[in-house]
């Protein structure tokens, strides 16, 4: 299983054709303690660049877009309940959505670790 | 001037530090053409000079306690205690902000709080905002949070709701592209609103008493909006009728939306009004306007503070979900102040008198030869089918010191059928005397 | 009688400092706790006196309310305890200065408050025959000669309820002129700088628009270049406030004006700063179409606490014919109230409001300018730009000024000062509430970090603006000279603490309950 970041501050994980998909730790950090998360529901595809989830925090809310284009298949109901898990453990155990990727070429461009690290810098 | 307090030399010393030798060295990047124009207006007055100019035009207008008293169609005459006012004048109230700094607005969050929670209360709901500008843009918004809520465009309206309402909301529904369905204006208060409901339908809204004093159980309507996923947005215009009618909640409504005025509030010729605001819990995110929230500060201790701010223009702004920055702030404390003082006990009180005193005046209107009433239930507003054009007569009745009610002609100006109504409201200010000098009066000029 | 030789001790004895600890009460001398009425009220009871209804059998339908409301009634010494308690808990400009940028917190005139409440005014209701009604006619009429006069522009719309309705109502008129010439398809763009107020793309898209960012230039003030690039025929308006947010003079409004009437679309201008150029500029002779007027912000009417607002909106001769009923008209020694389409307001977009408008508020308006007169307002215009420059010339010491320059009536600084401090913006605000002041308006404009944004206004005299300067330069010195632990504490000496809002914003606790049987 690789990660991989985009430009928008989402992690990519994939392992065979299912992707789990957050928000870094830096863009959680940027939001200060989230109070709400806005998930899609199963079965809705995105293209790469859609909006897909909604953040907010006391002072900033921030769209969520999909990093690369699939099928929702699961959407992570305990940081709808308990918000601070996304920064608690943003790439952890505050994921947001599990997605069947429809093109795999696009996680191929996104940025490798070493590259994230850089563009935050 | 006597609201400057700076003086020449202040002003002098002050250019000194700032470094320039003219006041205008400020206004640099105005156009050189634009500044300082000739402007044709007076210049300042005392104070003496400006209260004999504004008394004199207020002289000009037959005030509610000069006669008797019996327009209503969306605003009411109600009494308030004599503390209200005095209240909502302390400076601490009256000159303070929007809470943005909790820790020194605790005063004005704890009475939103109370406000929020005596709204809910009334209304039967779970949860209400910190009050909008009035009804008919509270009426408005709960249109654009059903479309948001049902993702659906299609807005059905009661020929019950008053014309005004309904303009306001067709204004700001049509401008966003929904599907805005009119009913006609519905005499009878028999419309058959179900029928008008599709799975296109984004809410059906229903004045209750509608606006010719119609009360009906809306449970159905409701229950049909939910079959086709649409919410039921319940509109009052006269607060007082919560204290003595089933609450729009208990009947199954999804957003409550009215015109808070009839408690704590003068009739103002029209504003400031407060628009009250509920719904149920579930649908808390896509609420429009202000919302004060409990919490703790950093010694433990229970505080308020504006909350779920994120859905607002300043965070969201292109997607915020409304635009509003305002709530009605001194309104709603004026509300909120007069509610503790009524209490249930005394808001059913002031309901019933408000009841029985519309009940005598329709009796005794109703008497006279010609004139029909056309309502077997209402509150306190009722309607009346007059044998002549209900304007002129209005007017008529006004030369004899009586000022009557609200004539069809004036609410629906394109529609000659309702030009004969009239729409007629008593409160608990309302005097044997002045229902018989009514009668008195309606009987000479028809 | 002989004197009394018998004197007391009248000066305080020195003794230790008194620890800050608790009282019995958790009061502490004038500043009282005090519970929800839910919690010190009678259920049963109530604290207002009415003749005793008849109980005859009502005639509602069957359907008489049968849930309990459950609320409680206050006597009225308990509701005057409760409310005076609670309003001592808030700060408000009668106490001190309320430098909160982009709200123009002047003080509110006593003299307003008589004239708004004369029963003529206040007990007159909005559909009584006009010719009952003259003298309110009348005087709506006076303000929108007044406002129109100032303004430079030939229209009024008096009916919108707030400043944010007011742009709502210059954007609808726009939409509707742009349906009239059958291009609202085409022109669905609205342009507004970065720095804009939230209202304003909240309300471009309340009517339908999409709304795009115009840069700023390093002067603060809108790029022209990039504002040139982005014009073209699907731009429906643009939406300029100026003096801008961060109280600059928007040096190019003219260039800005003619160029988007020349791309076919129409200048919408945010009037919320009009109390730096009062008297001084007409927006109108700058090419605007449409502004909106925030009565409760130049024209004192009070803040009340957050409402209620006012927002007259003048309109060009092109959006005039669009105006929402109702509006006054003079017709000789009488006034009329144009409410339906067949009175000549075939064309307007409709209405945004039931009834007339937020008359409480014209009366307070047009007493203020009244009593100012143009001369008094003008020198206001003049005095809060100077009193502005004054705080900005003062801070400078020790403060970032955002922009190089002179501002108008509100001075914008960044959080450049504090670096390396470990003080942030809202932490150097917390601060300022132990010293005695409500914080400035922070983080607004977006363009700038940290923004802190004062505004004094022409109410504040030279001594409170030096005690004002000399507060804040000791808090800047503090933080520099690394006491950031007080200011990460700030405050502590006002009637709460720093406030959980995340916990606030996660588990919305909106109404008390009943506690749990």
């Amino acid at each position: 299983m690789t990660t991989r970041y985009s430009k928008d501050h989402e992690w990519v994980s994939l392992e065979g054709d299912i992707a789990s998909i957050g928000i870094t730790k830096h863009a959680a950090e940027q939001l200060g303690d989230v109070v709400f998360v806005e998930l899609p529901d199963g079965g809705k595809s995105f293209a790469q660049g859609d909006d897909m989830a909604v953040v907010e925090s006391v002072k900033a809310a921030s769209d969520v877009y999909a990093p690369i284009s699939g099928e929702i298949i699961d959407s992570n109901q305990v940081i709808v309940d308990d918000p601070a898990k996304v920064n608690e453990d943003p790439e952890g155990a505050g994921w947001f959505v599990k997605i069947k990727v429809s093109k795999p070429e696009e996680f191929d461009e996104l940025m490798d670790e070493a590259a994230y690290k850089d563009f935050i810098a | 001037m006597r609201y400057l307090p700076l003086n020449p030399s202040d002003r002098a010393e002050m250019q000194n530090v700032i470094g320039i030798d003219s006041i205008d060295d400020l206004f640099a990047d105005v156009p050189k053409e634009a500044l300082n124009p000739v402007f044709d207006l007076p210049n300042h007055q005392s104070e003496m000079a400006v209260e004999r100019a504004l008394g004199e035009m207020a002289q000009k207008n037959v005030s509610g306690g000069q006669g008797p008293f019996f327009v209503g169609a969306g605003a009411y005459r109600h009494h308030v205690p004599a503390v209200v006012d005095h209240i909502i004048q302390r400076s601490e109230f009256l000159t303070s902000y929007t809470p943005y700094q909790p820790e020194i607005a605790q005063g004005t969050l704890q009475y939103l709080f109370e406000f929020q929670t005596q709204v809910a209360a009334l209304t039967g709901m779970d949860v209400a905002n910190a009050s909008m500008y009035d009804g008919s843009t509270a009426c408005a918004e709960a249109a654009l949070m059903a479309r948001r809520v049902t993702r659906k465009n299609r807005v059905v309206i009661s020929g019950g709701l008053h014309p005004h309402y309904a303009s306001v909301t067709r204004c700001n529904s049509e401008l966003i592209g929904d599907e805005v369905v009119l009913t006609p204006a519905n005499i009878k208060g028999d419309e058959d609103l179900i029928a008008m409901i599709d799975d296109q339908t984004s809410c059906v809204i229903v004045q209750n008493p509608d606006v010719f004093g119609h009360i009906r159980d809306l449970t159905p309507i409701a229950e049909a909006a939910h079959e086709k996923g649409a919410l039921l947005i319940a509109v009052f215009t006269e607060a007082v009728c919560l204290g003595a009618l089933q609450s729009p909640g208990a009947m199954g409504a999804d957003i409550v939306v009215g015109e808070g005025q009839s408690i704590g509030n003068s009739l103002n010729f029209g504003g400031p009004y407060v628009g009250l605001f509920a719904t149920r819990q579930k649908f808390i995110r896509h609420m429009p306007g202000r919302l004060c929230g409990q919490t703790k500060d950093a010694e433990g201790k229970r505080g308020f503070v504006l909350t779920l701010s994120t859905r607002e223009q300043h965070i969201r702004r292109d997607k915020a979900t409304s635009n509003i920055c305002t709530n009605s702030g001194l309104c709603a404390l004026a509300f909120t102040i007069h509610m503790s003082l009524l209490g249930e006990k005394g808001l059913r009180t002031m309901a019933a008198l408000s009841h029985e005193a519309a009940c005598d005046a329709a009796d005794a209107l109703s008497a006279l030869p010609g004139v029909e009433l056309l309502n077997d239930n209402f509150f306190n507003e009722f309607t009346l089918r007059l044998p002549n054009n209900a304007e002129q007569v209005v007017e008529d009745l006004a030369g004899k010191g009586v000022l009557g009610g609200v004539p069809g002609g004036r609410l629906w100006p394109e529609q000659d059928d309702l030009h004969n109504l009239l729409l007629v409201a008593a409160t608990e200010m309302t005097r044997t005397e002045h229902i018989r000098k009514f009668v008195t009066a309606l009987r000479e000029v028809l | 009688m002989s004197m009394n030789p018998q004197g007391r001790p009248t000066a305080p004895i020195e003794t230790d400092p008194v620890k800050n600890g608790p009282t019995h009460t958790g009061n502490k001398a004038l500043q009282i706790e005090e519970k929800l009425i839910f919690e010190i009220g009678d259920f049963h009871g109530t604290g207002v006196d009415f003749a005793q209804p008849k109980g005859l059998s009502p005639r509602l339908g069957g359907l008489a309310r049968k849930d309990a409301i459950g609320l409680p009634g206050l006597s009225e010494p308990q509701a005057m305890r409760h409310y005076v308690r609670l309003s001592q808990k808030n700060y408000a400009i009668d106490m001190g200065p309320f430098p909160l940028g982009s709200c123009t917190m002047k003080h509110n005139p006593r003299l307003n408050e008589k004239m708004a409440r004369l029963a003529g005014f206040a007990d007159i209701h909005p559909l009584q025959p006009v010719s009952t009604v003259q003298g309110a006619l009348e005087l709506i009429d006076i303000l929108a000669m007044w406002l129109k006069e100032i303004t430079g522009m030939p229209a009024v719309a008096m009916s919108p309820k707030a400043g944010a309705h007011g742009e709502l109502c210059g954007m609808m008129a726009i939409k509707a002129a742009l349906k009239a010439r059958g291009e609202a398809d085409a022109r669905r763009r609205v342009l507004a700088p970065e720095s804009s107020h939230g209202t304003n793309p909240a309300t471009a898209a309340q009517c339908g628009f999409t709304v795009d960012d115009i840069p700023a230039d390093k002067t603060g003030r809108v790029d022209i270049k990039a504002f040139k690039a982005m014009l073209g025929p699907d731009v429906a308006a643009i939406m300029v406030t100026n003096p801008n947010t961060g109280g600059l003079f928007e040096r190019d409004i003219k260039e800005m004006a003619d160029l988007v009437h020349e791309a076919g679309g129409y200048f919408y201008c945010d009037g919320a700063n009009l109390n730096a150029i009062m008297g001084k500029v007409k927006p109108g002779d700058l090419g605007i179409d449409a502004m909106h007027i925030n009565l409760h912000k130049t024209f004192s009417t009070p803040h009340g606490g957050g409402g209620p607002g006012a927002g007259p909106t003048v309109l060009s001769e092109a959006l005039a014919a669009y105006a929402p009923v109702p509006y006054v008209v003079a017709r000789g020694k009488e006034f009329e109230l144009v409410e339906k389409r067949s009175q000549g307001a075939e064309t307007s977009f409709g209405r945004m409001t039931a009834f007339h408008g937020q008359m409480g508020m014209f009366v307070r308006a047009l007493s203020f300018m009244m009593s100012h007169g143009i001369d008094g307002l003008k020198q206001a215009a003049e005095d809060a730009v100077l009193n502005a420059n004054y705080v900005l010339a003062r801070l400078q010491a020790e403060m970032s000024p955002a922009f190089p320059g002179f501002c108008m009536h509100e001075a914008l600084f960044d959080d450049a000062f504090l670096k390396g401090t470990g003080v942030e913006t809202i932490d150097f605000a917390k601060a300022m509430i132990d010293e005695g002041y409500h914080p400035m308006t922070m983080y607004f404009p977006l363009i700038v970090h940290g923004a802190m944004l004062i505004e004094p206004t022409e109410s504040e005299s030279k001594e409170e603006l030096d005690q004002f300067c000399d507060a804040l330069l000791a808090l800047a010195r503090e933080a520099k000279a690394g006491k950031a632990d007080k200011f990460k504490a700030a405050p502590v000496l006002a009637p709460r603490r720093r406030l959980d809002e995340t916990a606030a914003a996660r588990k919305p606790v909106l109404r008390w309950m009943p506690p749990a049987q």
